[in-house]
Formats: C-alpha cells, sequence, structure tokens
C-alpha cells in the first residue's frame, strides 16, 4: 500500500492581486487566499495514484493558521489526511529553510506511516521557484523527478517508479528507485469537481497542527529568517511601456501604414528560407 | 566560511544533443560583465559525454577557463551525476557566483545543489548586477506572477547561485581564435550509485519553427474566440513565415499546444518583430515578449493594455485587419510593391 504525501501550499491569487501604486508593496488583502493551482494537480495525482494501486494520501502545508482551509480544499479532491506546520519560527522562511521545515515535518509524518512517494507542484504562484520539492528530496536523500508530466508505472514489490518528465522540445521517460519526489506539471490531469461526499468530509475535517516543539531534531537556526540564506532586499513594480503610435483610419488605412512603415524601416522579410529580418 | 576563498564566476553549461544550450552562451555574456566588474576570472562547467571538444566555443563567448567532466556516465542529464560533479567542483574550487539557465535541466541541478552545499538560490533571475567590492550578487526577478520584481541578495554564503531566464541576457560576439584554459576533472561517482535511468528521450517533431528562435512571431489570444478563427494567426505566420505564439488562455482552451505559450509560465522570446493579435496583455505575457524588436498589437478594445507594450497599435477587428494584412504582404511578396524596400 502506498503511502503518499503531497505538499501544498495557500497563495494569494495572483490574478486578482492590486499593488499599491504608492508602496509598491503588494495589496494582500485585494487577493483571496487560493490552494496554490499546481498543488491541486500534485494532490490529484495522489488521488489517481491510489486509485489506482491503492494507499493512503496525505496532504502537508506550512503556513499560518488560516492555512488550514487549504488542507480542506485537499480533502475535497480526495486526500485522506491533512497535517499542517505552523509557528512564528517559521515565517520568513526561504525554499532553503521551508524545505528544511517541510523535510521535518514529512520525517515525522513516517513515523505515523513510511512515506514511499512525496508529490509537489512545480512551482508556487506567489514565489514561483519550483525549487522546493528539489529541496526536499535532497534534504531526504531521494531522487528528485522534476516537471513530471505522466506517471507512467509505479512498481510497489519491486520499488520503482517510470515517469515522463517534460523538456523543452518534448520529454524524458525516466525510471527511478522509490522512494523518490515528484514535481508535476498541470498538464499531468484535470482536477474534477468535487464529490459531495468529499465536500461533506471536508467541512468536518480538522488536519493535525504541529509547532516547531512538536517536531524531533529541529536545529532552530535553520529555520525561518534565521535559517534563510536569501533575503528579498528591493521590491518594485515593473516599469509599465509608455506605448507607440496608433496607427489611425480605417481597417485598410490603417493596414496599409502599417506596411509602409515596415518597408520604411526595412524590417521586410525574406519570406521563403529566407535568414529574417534586416533592421 | 572566509569569503576572500571564493573567487570567479561560473555558468553551468548545458548541452543538449551534442550541442551548447543557447542560454549558456547568454550567461557567459552576462557573466563576462560581472567577472570584469570584480576582476575576476569567468568559468564554464561543461558536464557530458564527448563534450571537451566544445571548450573551445565556450573561450570564443568569453570563457577563460572551462571545467569539463567527460565521461559515459553524463551521458543523459541525471540529477544525481550532475549535482555530484558540481558539488566536488565547487568545493575544490570555491567559485563566488554560479549562474544556470532557468530551463528544466538548470533549475533542476540547481535547487539540488544549493541545497546539498548549502546555500541561496535565486530563481529566474532577470537582471543581474554585483557590488564591485564586496562581490554580493545583485539578483532581481519577477514573483507573484510578474505583478512585482524583487532583488535578492545572499549575503552570508558562497558561492551565490541564481538560474536566469533564457533570452533575457546577451550572448557577447564570438571572438575567432580566442583560447582558454581547460581543466580536466573527474568525479567520484559510479553508475550504481545513481538510482535513477533515463530509459528514453522523446522529442517533438510537430514544431515546425520554434518560437524562441523565430525572427517574427505571430501570436494569437482568447480574442480569436475559437480555434477556427485563430486560424487567422496560423495563416499570416506562414505567409510571413513566421513561428505561432498564443497567450496561455489559448493553451488552455486547446486551441494550440503548449509549447506554443509566451510568457511568464510559457517561453520568452525575443523576434524581430512580434504580432499580438486579440490578446489583452496581461503582465505574464508582457514578460515574456517585451524584449522583442518591434511589437505590434491588433485589437478592438482601444483600451487593451497590450497597446502600452507595443510600437504600433492598430484598434479593430482581427477578422478584418489580419485577412487585409495577409493579402498586402502576399502583394509585396510577390514584386507587386517593391519600390519601397
Ligand atoms: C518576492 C519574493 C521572491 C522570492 N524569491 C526567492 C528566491 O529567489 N529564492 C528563494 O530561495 N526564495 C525566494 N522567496 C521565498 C519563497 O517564496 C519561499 O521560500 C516560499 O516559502 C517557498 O518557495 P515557493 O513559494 O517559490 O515554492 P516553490 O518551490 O515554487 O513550490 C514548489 C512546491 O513546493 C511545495 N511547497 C512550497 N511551499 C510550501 C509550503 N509552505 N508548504 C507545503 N508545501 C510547499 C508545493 O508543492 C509547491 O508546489 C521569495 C519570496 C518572495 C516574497
Ligand atoms: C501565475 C500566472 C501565470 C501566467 N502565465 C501566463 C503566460 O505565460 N502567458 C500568458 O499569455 N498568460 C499567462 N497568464 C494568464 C494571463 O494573466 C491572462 O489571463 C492571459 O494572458 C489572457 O489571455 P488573452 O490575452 O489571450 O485573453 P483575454 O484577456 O481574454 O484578452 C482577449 C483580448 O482580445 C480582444 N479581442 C476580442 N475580440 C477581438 C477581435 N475580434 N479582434 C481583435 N481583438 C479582439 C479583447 O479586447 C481582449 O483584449 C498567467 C496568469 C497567472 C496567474
Amino acid at each position: 500500500m502506498l503511502h503518499i504525501v503531497a505538499c501544498i501550499k495557500q497563495v494569494p491569487d495572483t490574478k486578482i492581486i492590486k499593488m499599491n501604486p504608492k508602496t509598491n508593496t503588494m495589496d494582500r488583502a485585494s487577493a483571496p487566499a487560493i490552494l496554490n493551482p499546481y498543488d491541486a494537480h500534485a494532490v490529484e495525482e495522489a488521488v489517481r495514484l491510489k486509485k489506482r494501486y491503492g494507499g493512503t494520501v496525505s496532504v502537508l502545508t506550512m503556513g499560518p493558521p488560516p492555512a488550514v482551509k487549504a488542507i480542506k480544499k485537499c480533502i475535497e479532491i480526495g486526500a485522506d489526511e491533512g497535517y499542517m506546520i505552523s509557528d512564528r519560527a517559521f515565517a520568513g522562511a526561504d525554499t532553503l529553510a521551508t524545505s528544511y521545515a517541510l523535510t521535518k515535518a514529512i520525517e515525522k509524518i513516517s513515523q505515523i506511516q513510511p512515506v514511499d512517494l512525496i508529490i509537489c507542484g512545480k512551482m508556487t504562484i506567489d514565489g514561483d521557484t519550483g525549487q522546493v520539492g528539489p529541496g526536499i528530496a535532497r534534504r531526504l536523500d531521494m531522487p528528485p523527478l522534476t516537471s513530471v508530466n505522466k506517471v507512467k508505472e509505479i512498481n510497489i514489490e519491486e520499488g520503482y517508479a517510470v515517469v515522463h518528465r517534460k523538456l523543452e522540445d518534448g520529454y524524458e521517460v525516466i525510471q527511478s528507485t522509490m522512494p523518490c519526489l515528484m514535481s508535476v506539471e498541470k498538464e499531468i490531469n484535470d482536477v474534477p469537481y468535487s464529490s459531495m461526499t468529499n465536500m461533506l468530509k471536508a467541512a468536518r475535517y480538522q488536519p493535525v497542527i504541529w509547532a516547531v516543539a512538536d517536531l524531533e531534531d529541529v536545529e532552530r537556526t535553520q529555520l525561518g529568517l534565521k535559517g534563510s540564506p536569501t533575503i528579498v532586499s528591493k521590491v518594485w513594480a515593473p516599469t509599465k511601456p509608455s506605448g507607440g503610435e496608433m496607427l489611425e483610419g480605417d481597417a485598410v488605412q490603417q493596414t496599409e501604414k502599417l506596411l509602409n512603415l515596415l518597408l520604411e524601416k526595412k524590417e521586410l522579410f525574406a519570406v521563403k528560407g529566407g535568414s529574417g529580418v534586416e533592421l | 566560511m572566509s569569503f576572500e576563498d571564493y573567487s570567479g564566476i561560473w555558468v553551468f553549461i548545458e548541452v543538449k544533443d551534442g550541442e551548447i544550450v543557447p542560454v549558456s552562451l547568454e550567461l557567459l555574456g552576462a557573466g563576462k560583465e560581472l567577472a570584469d566588474k570584480r576582476g575576476t576570472e569567468l568559468a564554464g562547467v561543461l558536464i557530458g559525454e564527448n563534450v571537451t571538444h566544445l571548450a573551445d566555443t565556450l573561450y570564443e563567448y568569453g570563457a577563460d577557463t572551462v571545467y569539463v567532466y567527460d565521461d559515459t556516465i553524463f551521458k543523459n542529464y541525471r540529477t544525481e551525476s550532475y549535482m555530484k560533479a558540481l558539488l566536488e567542483c565547487c568545493q575544490k574550487h570555491k567559485p563566488e557566483v554560479i549562474l544556470y539557465g532557468a530551463t528544466s535541466t538548470g533549475k533542476d541541478l540547481a535547487s539540488a545543489v544549493a541545497t546539498d552545499l548549502p546555500t541561496g538560490l535565486t530563481a529566474d533571475s532577470t537582471i543581474l548586477d554585483i557590488e564591485k567590492d564586496t562581490g554580493l550578487l545583485l539578483a532581481s526577478r519577477p514573483a507573484f506572477g510578474g505583478n512585482i520584481m524583487a532583488t535578492i541578495l545572499c549575503k552570508k554564503y558562497r558561492p551565490q547561485m541564481a538560474t536566469v531566464r533564457p533570452k533575457v541576457m546577451k550572448a557577447l560576439t564570438p571572438e575567432p581564435g580566442r583560447r582558454g584554459q581547460l581543466i580536466e576533472e573527474t568525479a567520484s561517482i559510479k553508475e550504481e550509485d545513481i538510482r535513477t535511468k533515463v530509459l528514453e528521450i522523446v522529442q517533438f517533431t510537430t514544431q515546425k519553427v520554434r518560437i524562441d528562435e523565430a525572427d517574427i512571431v505571430v501570436a494569437g489570444g482568447k480574442g480569436l474566440g475559437s480555434e477556427k478563427g485563430f486560424q487567422v494567426v496560423h495563416d499570416l505566420a506562414e505567409t510571413l513565415g513566421a513561428a505561432v505564439g498564443a497567450s496561455r488562455d489559448v493553451v488552455e482552451a486547446g486551441w494550440v499546444e503548449h509549447h506554443h505559450q509566451v510568457g511568464q509560465t510559457g517561453l520568452t522570446v525575443t523576434p524581430k518583430i512580434y504580432f499580438a493579435i486579440g490578446i489583452s496583455g496581461a503582465i505574464q505575457h508582457i514578460v515574456g515578449m517585451q524584449n522583442s524588436g518591434l511589437i505590434i498589437a491588433i485589437n478592438n478594445d482601444p483600451e487593451a493594455p497590450i497597446f502600452q507594450s507595443s510600437h504600433y497599435g492598430i484598434v479593430g477587428d482581427a477578422f478584418e485587419i489580419v485577412p487585409l494584412l495577409i493579402q498586402q504582404f502576399k502583394q509585396v511578396f510577390n514584386g507587386e510593391v517593391v519600390d519601397h524596400v
């Protein structure tokens, strides 16, 4: 029986986010908190693997108390158990400190039930580094499998997994020993609407919540801001380009103007088999 | 940790199908500026099978030194083998900065190396600078889906590491015959220690023109209404010998495949001409195409933000404008208006 841990994060919805133009900071209140979209796919994949091979799906998050909502969302998707680590000491963590804290929590979860597979999202939509997954894998000495867009096979008896790993212009098929960690692309699956049963279960569900003191062998200096080698020193809004020339007239006049401008600037193209534009 | 022991700017050189991946050459260009500012040397770390000869190209693009790990064990990229080589190289020669392309390989490798060293890693940087006296790397990057830019520092650890987006840095003009120093290394790694195997590599062949290499990109957005409507984009692209680009909403709607997506979570493109047709101009799209030579926007909404980021704007219905453009371009190419050229 597989025990899969999916790591998930609650993030501000960056589609709706507003920036304060005066302070160049993010108006967090303007953005609703959501389950990181990539993590929904991670949980969905874990649930699908559970259906295929049997087992348990646990989700894990590090975050402030309201992040319980993100765990409940995962229960709706079909996860069995939820764990949250929440403590002031975790605040300000960069990816190195985040992967350290999550690793300590996964070690504790493995004492409850040994972990065969960890699934992360490809990245978050706020920090969007994609570095946390591989960080956890290294700390637990598991092979990291990033950019996974298909889990082809899991062989529990022989202890290996075969996955497709997305590349810029194709994919590679990789076989890895288990336990391992995968971070998954969105295209790996579609997350369907939640079933009524799962929604009811989620509404009642209370995750296990641990503070730093509940974890074992933690070096406090490796947590939070203290344990983070990177710091964000300056934040600014990207400069908005000022805009160029609007071409006036009706459709024919506009397109003719454009054509003439391109011709004047010698921005015309060697079309068939040509080497491109001269500027 | 004594910072004085660490010197030199390194670039991880990614090799694919026996060739250097373009972003690695771009990073040598960026790395050269940092190295000059610091008065230190620029090195490439080249890992692979039958790759040693590529060092000559790296010197021409600015590398003073090339550390090479050339062994069958490195035939395919695997995190564990490449990481081991790079870690050993790092411990032996102590660079102050290592740059990686923010490709699937570069990001994977950098994250693993950073954890093991350990050190800080800035993701997806688009601007790099270095403090001349302290050697502090100032790596800036978009975050929160491109809504903000942040400068990230790593003050207490060395080396400082960053992954850098392809296409935002510029490679130097190669200097033919420029030479450097080759340092051949061997890593203490055995096949049985590596827990992954690459069983197969599948390359997409459907991609006609790669959008990140094309001189002209014709990109379409959700405004074209349907996969059928999107056909005008294919038509104009074909007329111009251009590559087809798309916004994320188009990809999510399934009108074209993901490798056409331009933007934050797609590809960064820098063609000489970029057409944005029926694309609203969301920041996540803009960050992927803003460095194009000439940006032309066609949109029926005069208030569309895309016009802020374009050189020429046409307000109008794409289904009227684009066929006209195709017709006029065809006339030009058939030699009917050659006078202008
Ligand atoms: C503006 C800004 C820029 C930043 N830039 C950097 C940087 O360049 N380098 C750096 O090291 N840090 C950076 N950080 C810090 C970074 O965002 C945090 O460390 C964050 O906690 C984890 O990184 P991420 O959100 O990028 O996760 P990613 O690595 O993108 O997330 C990948 C996956 O890891 C899992 N995961 C991530 N966080 C959690 C969590 N809290 N709980 C459970 N699972 C999780 C999820 O499965 C997720 O899909 C930055 C922060 C800000 C605000
Ligand atoms: C974390 C994150 C990452 C993202 N990454 C990307 C990314 O990589 N790339 C990307 O593109 N987006 C990305 N997005 C999505 C982005 O925010 C926008 O939702 C998306 O770019 C909008 O696509 P669009 O312009 O095609 O569609 P819309 O915003 O729907 O715009 C359609 C436009 O077409 C115009 N139009 C309508 N009819 C016509 C007509 N007949 N003729 C001419 N014009 C017409 C409309 O006026 C409108 O301006 C990301 C979002 C997030 C949150």
